[in-house]
């Protein structure tokens, strides 16, 4: 076996030191951060909400990690891996003296362990398809094997995936919750509760709950990271309302108002200098836009879809949600690699597309259906994108429905049009190929999927495939460019008009120190909570 | 007495039969999968058919429904699809915040309703009526999310008295019991007025005052109980009431009940919390109902059970 490449120990120290922050952490205190919802779970086998996301991550770990506040990976629970030259056989070295919080030290038989109960089909988990590409997935998801055989331990600090198809994502895959490490005692003693009473290797464990009321994260003395967490705890309070925790923020008993400034209230917070001042702003991984059904007439015809995107005014989009977004070009958001700079998408021409519309044989324009999801600001922004359509001669009726009702619409493809706001592609991970599949590719395009405009172009597929079995980390500039060019490829055939990309809003307490980008994690939202500190 | 009891309990197991299979028939034509909520947007098929047939979700309806009932009649309420928590457990957790504020906002009710709604009756006609009238008119009718958030701006945000939202002391309790009663204060004051308007003109009113009996005494002593019966059979029907009302105060004062419980299940489709909540709440007014019947009679001994 050739190897690639080797990240070791020397990556990890340099890794690091790239985190180090302009003000000098302090050590201590406890940070207050609120939510609306409860948090559902703690296992990360199954919670998928972008509030218990960031949770799970300071409570467990996977093989690898993310340097806070940006989208690069650094080695995790692994010290260093290497790929074979095909690029189907990855070989982790765990880090020596790792402990769980019950005491016990980590072993490779642990991550065969959590990988496998992560495909098992009777865990539930809604990360299962992730793992596709390990070799023995199938059996093991149809549960027709206790295990996934592509995963190995041949020793106890050693750990072997052999892979199907090479598959450029898989480290990124290796970082995802659903990929952290359980201990198999702790999740069988607790069976369904684990969830609520997680034990994993992370920054914080987990030292009260109680129901509907409160969360308190304590600080992991044994971390393997030595000096993190900065924070002896944090409290997470749910069952506040936005507009409630953000009075209790202006009031100083709130840290963190986790559900960020509600719409109505945020032209009122920036201007006011005070407040503004304790707003971080940053982008995310997020794109909202309007799908276009492509199996039925009339946006069937690739001229009306066109049509639609040069009938869109995303500048005054923008300002219907107070600015909070930036107008999108293409599927992918700046900050996301593979982004194509430079490239305008369609340009607002209201004559044009109606040119466009008379050329498909709609010169009198048609009736459609907008689907939207009903809490604001969705359906104020659908009777923009409503106006924009009946400017050109379109006739779109609002459906403002719930959001399950909506998702439900879109997957079985009865929706025309939908504006995916409230409902949007955050990604999973910070890889362009996580934009693809489920919601553009073929896979999605299925009864239930996510791919609501139900556009599969096979070629498109193929090249999404060759893109990921660029496995080797020095041509990842080759890789991106194909990916670029697949999304450049859509826009062409445009069964999305992309609107904004959303950028976030954190407020935070005057107290609360650390970098800026820790406040608007990518990856880790609201905050990265191993990495923040209180200032007094 | 026994047999009026087991007949009314056995009438109520009848009615909590009929919620729940409506409640699960709504629930089932409802276009939103609860299974696509668990498996999540990246879930292929294959998860989401897996998880349908797991959760026995593939059945027939009436399949589905007697499922639930014989584990419901085991005193299972099944496990939160998302939460994958003990719905017993998560309502359970609950129930005695809500407990609390449903006696603490009825008892701000009456203390706010009965006295108005004497002063009224016993200066009927005149402004101060008209006034009073009006005001418990507006109270009714206005919406609670608007006085929830008044009252915390100005009693909490302003003035600092209370806390802001949360759960725990009793300063914690007052905004939440102050929105309900104000809100709820309009119908006793009501009902008040007409029921001791009809009192004060009845015959052992008149002799009480000839025999000389001071005006609070005739009114305290004589008017009063006998004006109060159809208070305690208001009583009963504000429990459904307030069951209705709780899911907005609950969310705006953070205030840890069955409500916000509920309210965040439907948004998710979680079934089992949707239908145990139901269950529960159902249960509470049929049982107030009940309570506010059996104690009738205690008070106006002409009422016969039967």
């Amino acid at each position: 076996m050739k190897k690639l490449f080797l990240s070791t120990a020397l990556a990890t120290l340099m890794a690091l030191p790239a985190l180090a922050p302009a003000q000098e952490p302090k050590q201590g205190g406890n940070m207050v951060v609120t939510y609306k919802d409860d948090v559902a779970t703690l296992d990360p086998a199954i919670g998928y909400d972008w509030q218990n996301w960031s949770m799970i991550k300071s409570v467990f770990d996977g093989l690898m990690d993310y340097e806070p506040g940006t989208t690069k990976l650094r080695p995790g629970l692994a010290e260093s891996h290497e790929i074979s030259e095909d690029g189907l056989t990855y070989t982790f070295k765990l880090r020596p003296g790792v402990k769980f919080h019950n005491g016990r030290e980590l072993v490779a038989d642990d991550v065969v362990y959590s990988i496998n109960r992560v495909v098992n089909p009777a865990t539930q988990s809604p990360g299962q398809g992730f793992f596709s590409m390990i070799e023995g997935y199938d059996e093991a998801a149809e549960g027709k094997t206790d295990a996934v055989s592509g995963v190995s331990a041949p020793d106890d600090s050693t750990v072997v995936f052999k892979l199907s198809r090479p598959d450029a994502t898989f480290l990124h895959i290796m970082a995802l919750n659903f990929s952290f490490i359980v201990p198999k005692e702790a999740v069988e003693e607790a069976g369904a509760d684990f969830g609520k009473k997680p034990v994993g290797t992370g920054a914080f464990k987990l030292a009260e709950w109680t129901l509907g009321q409160r969360l308190v994260f304590e600080k992991n003395p044994d971390y393997w990271i030595s000096g993190v967490p900065y924070l002896d705890s944090f409290t997470v309070e749910v069952g506040q309302e936005p507009v409630v925790a953000l009075l209790r923020a202006q009031n100083g008993e709130v840290d963190v108002p986790g559900d960020g400034i509600p719409p109505a209230k945020f032209v009122e917070v920036m201007k006011d200098e005070a407040q503004a001042s304790l707003v971080v702003e940053g982008g995310q991984l997020h794109t909202g836009y309007i799908t276009m059904n492509v199996t039925q007439p009339p946006f069937d015809k690739v001229e009306v879809r066109r049509a639609v995107n040069m009938a869109i005014n995303k500048d005054r989009i923008v300002q219907v949600i107070n600015g909070r977004a930036v107008p999108a070009t293409q599927p992918l958001p700046p900050s996301m690699p593979g982004y194509t700079a430079g490239y305008e998408g369609y340009e607002f021409d209201r004559e044009g597309a109606k040119k466009l519309l008379a050329d498909a044989g709609y010169a009198d324009g048609f009736d459609t259906e907008l689907f939207v999801m009903n809490t604001d600001p969705n359906p104020r922004i659908a009777q923009a994108i409503q106006q924009d359509l009946k400017a050109i001669g379109i006739n779109a009726s609002i459906k403002s429905l719930a959001q399950a009702n909506v998702i439900e619409a879109g997957g079985a493809g009865t929706a025309p049009m939908i504006w995916s706001g409230g409902m949007a592609w955050i990604a999973d991970f910070p890889d362009p190929a996580n934009f693809y599949g489920p919601i553009l590719g073929c896979s999605g395009a299925v009864e239930g999927g996510w791919n609501w405009a139900k556009y599969c172009n096979p070629e498109l597929d193929k090249l999404a495939a060759e893109a990921d079995s660029i496995v080797d980390p020095a041509k990842v500039d080759e890789r991106l460019a194909k990916w670029s060019d697949i999304y450049m490829k859509v826009m062409e055939d445009a069964p999305w008009a992309p609107v904004f990309n959303e950028q976030r809003f954190t407020m935070k307490s005057p107290r609360m120190g650390g970098d800026d980008a820790l406040y608007v994690d990518p990856v880790s939202i609201p905050v990265n909570y191993d990495y923040v500190f209180i200032k007094e | 007495m026994a047999v009026y009891i087991l007949r009314r309990l056995l009438q109520s197991a009848l009615i909590l039969l009929g919620v729940s299979f409506i409640t699960f028939v709504l629930l089932y034509v409802l276009p939103a999968d609860p299974v696509r909520q668990i498996a999540g947007r990246s879930a292929t098929a294959a998860t989401v058919e897996s998880i349908r047939q797991q959760l026995g979700l593939d059945q027939p309806f009436l399949v589905q429904y007697a499922n639930y009932l014989l584990n419901l009649v085991q005193g299972d309420f099944g496990r939160s699809y998302l939460q994958k928590t003990e719905v017993a457990q998560l309502i359970a957790s609950r129930l005695p915040a809500t407990l609390l504020l449903l006696v603490a906002a009825i008892a701000c009710e009456l203390l706010i309703g009965l006295p108005l709604g004497i002063i009224a009756a016993l200066n009927r006609g005149k402004a101060i009526d008209n006034g009073l009238m009006l005001t418990s008119f507006i109270t009714v009718s206005a919406p609670q999310f608007v006085v929830a958030l008044l009252l915390l701006f100005v009693f909490a945000v302003q003035l600092g008295w209370f806390p802001i939202g949360g759960y725990g002391t009793f300063a914690h309790i007052v905004l939440p019991a102050l929105t309900l009663g104000i809100l709820g204060s309009g119908w006793y004051s009501r009902i008040m007025r007409s029921s001791m308007v009809d009192v004060l003109r009845a015959d052992f009113i008149r002799t009480a005052r000839a025999k000389g009996l001071g005006r609070s005494k005739v009114i305290l002593g004589h008017a009063l109980p006998n004006a109060i019966l159809p208070i305690i059979a208001m009583i009963g029907i504000d429990i459904g009431i307030f069951m209705s009302g709780i899911v907005v105060v609950e969310s705006v004062f953070g205030w840890p009940g069955i409500g916000q419980l509920a309210w965040q299940a439907i948004q998710r489709v979680d079934i089992p919390i949707i239908m145990g909540v139901t269950l529960v709440s159902a249960c509470g007014i049929v049982l107030g109902n009940l309570i506010a019947d059996l104690i009738s009679p205690l008070i106006d001994p002409r009422i016969k059970l039967r």
